[in-house]
Parts: C-alpha cells; sequence; structure tokens
C-alpha cells in the first residue's frame, strides 16, 4: 500500500511557477506556505508581493495578497498588522526591494519593532530587470551594471542585513539561512516557522533572510549556482542566529565572558 | 515501493535533484515535456527509498513522494 509522504501544499495554487529553471523562489514558496499551513492560519494570514521576480507572488501564495510598491512592504505590512492585529503579515522582499528603494521602510519598521514578519532573499543581484548590481552584490562581482567587477572605490561595500539590523533594539528575531542543499531548506523552514510563531505570540519584528541562487543573471547552470553559494556568498554573509529573544526555551543561551583569573 | 512521481508540466529540468538523492535515482528524461524542457525522472527506480530530500530542494514543488 503506497502512502504519500511529501505532496504539494495547499498554501500554494495550482498554477506552474514562471520563475528560472532552478530558481530559489520556488523553494522558499513552498517553504513559507507549508509554515502557514502547519500553523493552521491560511483564513488568517495576509502576504505583501514585493516589486522584483517575485512580483506574481500574489498567484502562487493561496492566501489574500497585496502587492506593494517597490520596497514599501514594510509600510503596507505596518497598516495592515495595526488594523487587523489578529492577522498572520508576511512581506516577501527580494535584495533590491528591501535593501535598496525599501532600505527607510525595513529600518524603521524595526526601529519601531512592528509585530511583522519580513521573508528577504538575498540572490546579490537585480532579478527581473536583467542583473543589474544591487546592494547586496559582493565585490568583485560582475552585472550588466559592474561589467568589470563591483569595486570599493566607485560602488562601495555590500549591506549585510541582519548584522545592520542586529545593531538596533526593536528586532526580536533575525536568522540567516540558505536554500542550497536539502539539510539548509530543513534549516530554512524551521527559521520561517519561527518568524511566524514569534509573530503569533505578538512579540515584534521578524527577519528572515534566505542566501538564494539567481542561475540566470549568473550566467551559470543551477548546478554551479549553488556551488556559488556555498563558495562566495556563504562566506560574507555568514549563517546563522542574529538575534533572538531570551525567554524562548528554543534559544541559545548566550555566551558570558569569563575573565582569566590572572 | 519508495517512488517518486515528477509532474512534467512544472518540471524545468533544472537538475537540483539530482545531487540531492543520495542514492542516484534521478536523472533526466530523454524526450522533452510539453512545456519544452528535459523533465526529471526516475533512471534507478529500485534504488529508490522514499527520503524524500529531492522534493526538498525542488524549486518548482513538482515531485510527490510515495512510501
Amino acid at each position: 500500500m503506497e502512502k504519500v509522504v511529501f505532496e504539494r501544499t495547499k498554501g500554494l495554487t495550482d498554477i506552474p511557477m514562471r520563475y528560472c529553471p532552478g530558481c530559489g523562489h520556488g523553494v522558499v514558496h513552498r517553504l513559507v506556505a507549508e509554515c502557514f499551513m502547519e500553523l493552521g492560519v491560511q483564513e488568517k494570514t495576509i502576504g505583501i508581493g514585493p516589486v522584483g521576480c517575485s512580483v506574481f507572488a500574489d498567484e502562487y501564495f493561496n492566501v489574500d495578497m497585496i502587492q506593494g510598491a517597490h520596497g514599501r512592504g514594510p509600510a503596507i505590512a505596518t497598516g495592515i498588522k495595526r488594523c487587523l492585529p489578529d492577522r498572520l503579515v508576511f512581506s516577501y522582499q527580494g535584495d533590491g526591494d528591501l535593501a535598496s528603494i525599501g532600505a527607510a521602510e525595513m529600518l524603521h519598521s524595526a526601529m519601531r519593532s512592528e509585530n511583522i514578519t519580513i521573508i528577504f532573499i538575498n540572490n546579490a543581484i537585480y532579478g527581473m530587470t536583467g542583473g543589474q548590481m544591487a546592494p547586496t552584490t559582493l565585490l568583485g562581482m560582475k552585472s550588466t551594471t559592474s561589467p568589470s567587477g563591483r569595486t570599493v572605490a566607485a560602488n562601495g561595500y555590500p549591506i549585510r542585513v541582519c548584522e545592520l539590523l542586529s545593531a538596533m533594539e526593536g528586532p526580536i528575531y533575525l536568522e540567516r539561512v540558505s536554500v542550497d542543499k536539502p539539510a539548509a531548506v530543513v534549516k530554512a523552514k524551521k527559521a520561517i516557522k519561527r518568524a511566524f510563531e514569534y509573530q503569533l505570540e505578538g512579540r515584534g519584528f521578524t527577519l528572515v533572510e534566505i542566501l538564494s541562487q539567481c542561475p540566470t543573471d549568473w550566467h551559470m547552470t543551477p548546478l554551479q549556482a549553488i556551488e556559488k553559494i556555498r563558495k562566495d556568498l556563504i562566506p560574507y554573509y555568514p549563517l546563522g542566529i542574529y538575534r533572538e529573544p531570551q525567554d524562548d526555551k528554543r534559544a541559545k543561551p548566550k555566551k558570558v565572558a569569563v575573565e582569566k583569573e590572572s | 515501493m519508495p517512488k517518486i512521481d515528477v509532474d512534467t508540466i512544472r518540471c524545468k529540468g533544472c537538475e537540483l535533484c539530482i545531487p540531492a538523492c543520495p542514492k542516484k535515482v534521478i536523472g533526466l528524461s530523454k524526450t522533452f515535456s510539453a512545456t519544452g524542457y528535459y523533465p526529471a525522472m526516475m533512471v534507478n527506480p529500485e534504488d529508490c527509498n522514499g527520503c524524500r530530500l529531492c522534493a526538498f530542494v525542488c524549486p518548482d514543488v513538482s515531485i510527490t513522494v510515495y512510501k
């Protein structure tokens, strides 16, 4: 007797996704959908789609969605959450949307510790518009607007969003994960679920950053692209938890520096 | 018997499931699908143990796993 051990979640619609072959967005869509289905809050979930490759996210998620103006996801999420505090509100954003034009909205919603969750896809490039340099593009990485590689003199340093936000007191939970291998995908799902749980508990601002591949604009095959995540992206954007509530039993206790006896 | 079922309308032949499979069960089809890609299929069906790792990494959520 055959038993189904894995099937497409009901949190996603039946429409086939129009992302490029091997794009990480599909995996993250599935993880987000599985998380709100497992928490049993599908009827109460409201998502905000970004401008970028995932601009059609409203077609794929089987929940109420709003498509926001470029970078304004956290501002829209703030409005929804303040009017309907019992809903699960998430803003799904890419790196061009969140870290560039939406940087002010991200910083100020984090500073106010709005009770929302941001799912931040970091693929180090502007995907939809054709591979231009994003604020998160690595030094030396080629893009259509940095054809000989990003340099510090001309373009500055890439932004590390989790480290930036961890300097503020507002955020409750910040974690960076990746989707380059099955184990990493399982970890990513745990992080998203935890962020949603904190939001439902009413704790405050949560953000999960997901390192994802963009085979098309990196000009690679999908397999080379996940190799690039391991080789180039993870060393610059270290994975891990950057902020977590210390009164939660899942939190690791903070290491206390012990002074050596002299 | 454990097996996977690939939805050939959704699969875009990105090959991410191939290295994810610890038993080397998956390969690409020799014929292309209705959408014009070479979809994933089981080339070594007797070794599948239903571990779901291929489904975890599939970006198009096209794999159903039976055990």
